[in-house]
């Protein structure tokens, strides 16, 4: 298969796969008991108005129309109502919440400086704590800071990011009174205000996600430290450091950067637990917003982009492969 | 080459061997870590399903309120969450409902649906790697683009939205074991995919079916017992994860609705009494974290003691990635 015909097949299934989630998320929120016309309707809300309003958001049209008419609006914008009273939702429009008289692109925008904030600090960290832990782990291989590290990651996996979070509120805000324990402030109002409010956030979920990194790459690194070119790499002088670093490591980072690449897209969807924890306002603090107004649009809107962003990010996997594994690279090569 | 290859040690490939004779329980007990694992599990499994019993006889249950627990700002009266000889791990704020017959009960809700939801994932994604592995083709085709899509829908903020839109009427229990279930078989049915598509090349299974047994004979009674111990280790794997998915939507106030007692959601109401009252966050999150941690450990053990060589099991799994 030739890299071109490899990548296009890639973006064909990334389309298929957004059309499928979009419509998907269409179909289970007309499903939903709360009707957003009904909503905006006010009172006295007679029938003549609530037709008036439903045709206004365009939720007259059958639930394939609709649809279709959100995806198009993604790439050409869309136009609420008709004749006299018009809303603008220019493109990229992921819908317009009536219920904030806000289009969906812009509450998304809005919010994602904060998510992104949060995943890019925390994904830094634990790649480097996590991936640090377990080559050393694999390197010193059966001694008690083997056994210690692994015994921690372990503990890490199965510590829920919650419990973690709120323990590391009451130890370092409460009691030693060291960082602020909720609240964002934007990095480019104060970088250094930026950086203390994110501080435990990013503790807290690079802390348990580099627990997963750590077992990974320690499995990883025992699997090519057992491999023979890493025999003929020592056999023929090398030192033992460029034999970790360069030969073994470099292998044992392709299932790693693959894991990295999907964690890094499910976080900036939005960590709704650590949003909520923290009290952040970012995408998944809008979500919850969303769900507890029952603000249709918007929660088809932030649920069609956090899925953008995962599907995105497994694209990334496939085109990093590419980059990190000669094999998939002579595939193309040699068209 | 031939050369290179007599120089090479024997050792590993005959101690492979003897391992590999050794029993599976004998090599899981000499995994420390993986036994104790086991043995909580079970203590955990015992507390559940004799719950009512054992609340029945401390005489508390978790419904009943006490108010004069509580001191006059809703707060549990007395040290540590109102820690006494009638209430062993306090009380609930506001409310004054025993926290232990919260704590036991909540083991009930916890691995119902924990074991629910993986039993659910399991069969859906045994079943549909089979088939993709087994047929190939365009079978093969429609369970990879399921994949494509599960893994592109945002599985935390749909089990939200289903969670929003499910009708009242619908149970919250099993329609939490359906959503955490339904959202996590890609992995079980990607790796039995590929060795169902290993196996299928393998010369008893062109022998059975020359000699005229059917699809259905071969798929379920000559490949699905070669998978089982990929199976049982992922099940054992998966429920941690089922169990943490239940308690983080009822920690976001989605998922088993009140009064029946869930650790999450005791988690969830703690956030707001803490600074006060941290102890009611303590007893739910220890009991959470120590079920996850048993079974990750137990888990571990398990794939350990059933693949001797290690990594063998991840190398396949990242093959069939590819």
């Amino acid at each position: 298969m030739t890299l071109v015909r490899f990548l296009g097949i890639r973006l064909a299934t990334l389309a298929f796969v957004l059309l499928t989630v979009s419509f998907l998320t269409y179909a289970l929120f007309v499903l939903l008991p709360a009707d957003p016309a009904a909503l905006a309707c006010g009172k006295p809300c007679t029938p003549e108005r609530l037709e008036t309003a439903r045709a206004f958001m365009g939720l007259d049209a059958p639930v394939v129309q609709q649809w279709w008419d959100f995806v198009r609006g993604v790439f050409t914008g869309r136009t609420f109502g008709s004749a006299g009273a018009t809303i603008d939702c220019p493109r990229p429009c992921l819908g317009y919440s009536f219920a904030r008289n806000t289009p969906v692109t812009e509450l998304v925008v809005g919010r994602f400086g904060v998510t992104a904030s949060l995943a890019v600090g925390a994904a830094v960290l634990w790649l480097v704590v996590g991936v640090g832990a377990g080559a050393v782990a694999a390197v010193r291989r059966g001694t008690p800071l083997d056994r210690g590290l692994m015994v921690a990651a372990i503990t890490g996996v199965s510590a829920p990011s919650y419990l973690v979070g709120l323990l590391g509120i009451l130890l370092f805000g409460f009691t030693l009174d060291m960082v602020p324990v909720s609240g964002y402030v934007p990095f480019a109002q104060s970088p250094v205000d930026w950086a203390w409010h994110l501080a435990l956030p990013w503790a807290v979920l690079a802390l348990l996600s580099a627990a997963v990194y750590a077992r990974l790459t320690r499995s990883q690194m025992l699997e090519e430290l057992g491999a023979p070119y890493v025999r003929t790499a020592r056999a023929k002088g090398l030192r033992e450091g460029r034999v970790v670093t360069r030969h073994a490591l470099r292998n044992a980072a392709i299932p790693v950067v693959t894991l990295f690449a999907l964690d890094l897209g499910a976080l900036l969807g939005g960590a709704v637990i650590t949003e909520r924890v923290f009290s952040m306002p970012g995408l998944g603090a809008l979500l919850m917003e969303a769900v507890g107004s029952t603000d249709v649009p918007l929660l088809v809107g932030v649920t069609v982009f956090t899925a953008a962003i995962v599907v995105v990010a497994n694209l990334a996997v496939d085109v990093v492969y590419g980059v990190l594994d000669p094999r998939v690279r002579r595939g193309g090569r040699t068209r | 080459m031939s050369l290179d290859r007599s120089a090479e040690p024997v050792a590993p490939a005959s101690a492979a061997v003897v391992t590999g004779r050794v029993p599976l329980w004998r090599r899981l007990a000499r995994d420390r870590f993986a036994l104790v694992g086991a043995v909580v599990v079970v203590a955990y499994a015992l507390v559940a399903l004799a719950a009512p019993l054992i609340t029945r006889a401390l005489g508390v249950d978790p419904y009943t309120y006490d108010l004069d627990a509580l001191g006059p700002t809703g707060a549990p009266a007395g040290p540590l969450g109102g820690v006494s000889a009638e209430h062993w791990f306090g009380v609930e704020p506001l409310t004054g409902r025993d926290l232990f017959a919260i704590v036991v009960m909540g083991s009930r809700t916890s691995l119902l649906v924990g074991i629910g939801a993986t039993v659910v994932s399991m069969l859906v994604g045994t079943v549909l790697g089979l088939v993709a592995g087994y047929f190939g083709g365009w079978v093969d085709w429609v369970v990879a683009r399921l994949i494509d899509v599960l893994i592109g829908l945002p599985a935390l903020v749909f089990m939200i939205a289903v969670g929003a839109v499910a009708p009242d009427w619908f149970p919250r229990l099993l329609l939490l074991v359906l959503v955490i279930g339904l959202f996590g078989w890609s992995s079980i049915a990607r790796v039995v995919r590929g060795q169902t598509m290993a196996l299928r090349a393998s010369g008893f299974v062109r022998a059975s079916r020359a000699l005229g047994a059917s699809h259905a004979h071969v798929l379920f009674r000559q490949v699905l017992p070669n998978l089982a111990s990929t199976v049982v280790v992922f099940t054992t794997i998966s429920i941690p994860g089922a169990i943490g998915a239940e308690a983080a939507l009822s920690f976001l106030g989605v998922g088993v609705p009140p009064p029946t007692p869930s650790w999450g959601r005791s988690i969830g109401d703690a956030v707001t009494w803490f600074a006060v009252d941290p102890v009611y966050l303590l007893f739910p999150g220890l009991a959470l974290f120590g079920v996850t941690l048993a079974f990750n450990a137990f888990g571990d053990g398990l794939r350990d003691a059933l693949d001797p060589r290690g990594g063998s099991s991840r190398r396949r799994r990242r093959g069939g990635a590819r």
